[in-house]
């Protein structure tokens, strides 16, 4: 009871505080440990200038969140800053009324910004064909692979590096007595777009659809063919071993059923707290036959996207933010702390002069992985109209690749057909 | 035969004022926005809102060119089936069972009646606990007969758990049902038939079942209706409509469409072409089935 009156007392003194500084609204949907790590950003922000009120909402799950924003958009209730994830890119990018670019914002408020000191392979994701930053980078990953050292000093081997190397230390554990080899988390973005970013085969026409509306999705082609069809022949050896579509195969790693895990490089901490054993990370692998140097990853994750229809003071309290949250202190803090990809080099350079890399080795690989070697058109990004559908869509065929309904080029075929109808539909009604 | 004659009430405006409430709550909670539906279903927009086209018929002729949406008709078909016989079927043994037990009689029927409170997705989440591949107790003990539980990956599979668990939930109802129709039945035919050699099996067959038949075709429309659209939370919370689109029913499929897809024309008119589904067969019902019902 005290407690709560104590509450009301402060948040009334907060109120009477915030009155005076102009409120900025961020919708996000960082849950659990992340929200409160979002709170402690927005609290550090507060205090570091008094002229403006950071307001973060916790909105639910990244769907939730972007429905939310979309929907009190409609009825002119929108926030300043909401958090969409990647998919949601091309719809944000199509409402150019609703949306104010990033890099327009930082120029009307006047706010010193240089998109070079960002990791270009993070922004090449969420800029203009022409290269303009349109959102603002905040928690990106990549995926990389966790594997069980005890499991595979048991049996001799190493990481594998390559798919080839994959499939003969598969076989090794199997042989060994494990009941699975590997598994993958989020398979649409590991298996399908980071394979297809990787390889440097296209997933979509239009240079993914970073260069046009009338895009069709290339991802049947025969590298991608040949990918999947293989999964699916370990899946009936137990090398591959599929566990759901999110990362709901997790636990199969971390109760050491599974030797090896493809997923997200912000699960980093979580496999740490939940594996109890020595753990690995090595880069995504790549299939030797199709390419001697494999191209970068490509990111997973969310960014800030500023919407209109405040007053434009409100806009210059935004900029001082993205400019806050972009400092090297507070980047690499929030990099460190749930191992998203730093957004500038300046954070990363200072992680690494911490010496966080060394005290956490792992950590460093998905940067790495990263920012290996130019992107290409094929490894830039993706950038697809109604892209949480189409994920579905692929999803939905390559259930039935591994439950043997289908073959991989059958499921693909029928996956890029159904996508590229509801291309057609972002067409249109975005045209 | 005698002349009744019916109430009247003098002033004209009083019967309406008496059912203003009732035509306000009609009026703004489904005539309203079922009009927006159909509104919104001809025209094509982006999610924001920002550039509308009318497109007369096209939302609903893309619908029925797709055949996601058959698939999707035909999955709602078998999951609604499903629910109402398992749901129907179980709550009339358990009410046959109830209407003989004599001591403890309130304890088992409000043991009986308690998953009626339970909301639907944490009954979801409760069946899901118990079926998940990876920790559940059944799909461990199921594994331990041989069968490879994985719902997940295997679509009939996963079927089968939401008609389950959307059938469990809606069995309290129907037992309180049937419970009171078969309570409502004089003891005395049961005790006509059995002097004239009926054994418990002819007397339900020729005694209970006509006269409860008002009770069931009243059951039967709640739960084809129940089955069809309050099913929701259920299935977001078990399957989320996959493994595939296996348990997307055609309800689930207007909430991915419009409210993860931001489809809001094609939504709209899904639920448009639902609700005549719906109404055409409850107006089958009443014109064949009811036929046959004894009141």
């Amino acid at each position: 009871m005290i407690r709560r009156t104590l509450g009301l007392v402060l948040a009334a003194a907060l109120s009477s505080q915030a009155q005076a500084a102009t409120e900025i609204e961020w919708w996000h949907a960082m849950g659990g440990e992340l929200g409160e790590k979002v709170n402690a950003i927005a609290d550090g922000f507060n205090k570091s200038q008094n002229e403006y009120l950071l307001k973060p909402v916790f909105k639910g799950n990244y769907t939730e969140t972007m429905t939310a924003a979309v929907a009190a958009f409609r009825a002119h209730q929108q926030p300043h800053i909401v958090q969409v994830f990647e998919v949601g890119t091309a719809s944000m990018m199509a409402a150019e009324g609703a949306v104010y670019p990033t890099w327009e914002l930082m120029r009307d408020a006047g706010v010193t910004f240089d998109p070079n000191d960002y990791l270009s392979a993070v922004t090449g994701y969420y800029s203009s064909d022409d290269g303009k930053m349109l959102s603002m980078p905040f928690n990106s990953s990549t995926p990389v692979l966790y594997y069980n050292k005890t499991a595979l000093d048991q049996v001799h081997a190493e990481p594998p590096k390559t798919w080839e190397e994959m499939g003969q230390v598969g076989q090794k554990l199997i042989d060994a007595g494990y009941k699975c080899g590997f598994t993958t988390g989020w398979q649409s973005w590991v298996q399908l777009e980071n394979f297809s970013a990787r390889h440097d085969q296209p997933f979509a026409s239009n240079n993914n659809g970073f260069s046009g509306l009338d895009t069709e999705l290339t991802f049947n082609g025969a590298a991608q063919v040949k990918h999947i069809d293989q999964l699916a022949q370990w899946q009936k050896s137990g090398i591959f071993s599929y566990g759901g579509r999110r990362s709901d195969s997790a636990p199969t790693f971390y109760s050491g059923e599974c030797a090896m895990y493809m997923g997200s490089s912000a699960s980093y901490a979580g496999v740490k707290n939940n594996a109890g054993f020595a753990f690995g990370v090595a880069p995504l692998p790549y299939w030797k036959s199709l390419i001697d140097t494999p191209k970068n990853t490509i990111i997973g994750g969310a960014t800030l996207w500023t919407l209109r229809g405040h007053p434009q003071a409100d806009y210059k309290g935004v900029a001082e933010f993205f400019n806050y949250l972009s400092s090297p202190a507070v980047q690499s803090d929030w990099h460190q702390f749930t191992g998203y990809l730093p957004i500038t080099h300046a954070a990363a350079d200072l992680t690494r002069q911490q010496g966080f890399y060394e005290r956490n080795p792992g950590t460093d690989v998905a940067i790495r992985q990263m920012t290996a070697g130019q992107p290409s058109a094929n490894s830039k990004g993706l950038r697809l109209g109604n892209f949480v559908q189409i994920r579905d869509i692929i999803n939905e065929e390559l259930e039935t690749v591994w439950s043997g309904n289908s073959s991989a080029q059958e499921a693909l075929d029928r996956a890029a057909e159904r996508g590229n109808k509801l291309l057609r539909k972002f067409e249109r009604s975005n045209g | 035969m005698s002349h009744t004659t019916l109430p009247v009430f003098r002033q004209r405006g009083l019967p309406w004022l008496l059912l203003l409430p009732q035509l306000t709550v009609t009026l703004l909670f489904f005539i309203w926005p079922a009009g927006q539906a159909v509104w919104q279903s001809f025209w094509m927009e982006d999610a924001f809102g920002l550039s509308t086209e009318f497109v007369g018929f096209d939302n609903y002729r893309q619908l029925l060119t797709d055949p996601a949406y058959y698939r999707s008709l035909w999955t709602t078909l078998i999951f609604s089936a499903g629910v109402t016989l398992l749901s129907m079927g179980l709550s009339l043994l358990l009410a046959a069972m109830a209407d003989q037990v004599v001591r403890g009689a309130r304890f088992y029927r409000n043991l009986l009646i308690w998953p009626y409170a339970v909301a639907p997705a944490i009954a979801g989440v409760l069946w899901l606990f118990l079926f998940h591949p990876t920790v559940g107790v059944l799909a461990y003990l199921l594994d331990c007969l041989g069968i490879d539980w994985n719902h997940f990956l295997r679509g009939d599979q996963a079927l089968l758990l939401v008609v389950i668990a959307a059938a469990w939930k809606q069995i309290s109802y129907n037992f309180l049902f049937f419970l009171a129709g078969l309570q409502a039945i004089p003891a005395s035919l049961h005790e006509a038939a059995a002097i004239d050699g009926a054994g418990p099996l002819r007397r339900f067959y020729s005694i209970t079942f006509p006269l409860l038949s008002p009770t069931t075709f009243f059951l039967l429309v709640v739960n084809l209706v129940y089955a069809f659209f309050d099913t929701f939370g259920i299935i977001h919370a078990v399957t989320q409509g996959g493994p595939g689109d296996t348990t997307t029913t055609l309800v689930y499929k207007v909430y991915r469409d419009g409210f993860i897809g931001l489809d809001l024309g094609g939504s709209a008119a899904q639920s448009v072409l639902l609700m005549l589904l719906v109404g055409a067969l409850t107006v089958v019902q009443f014109r064949f089935i009811e036929r046959k019902v004894q009141y």
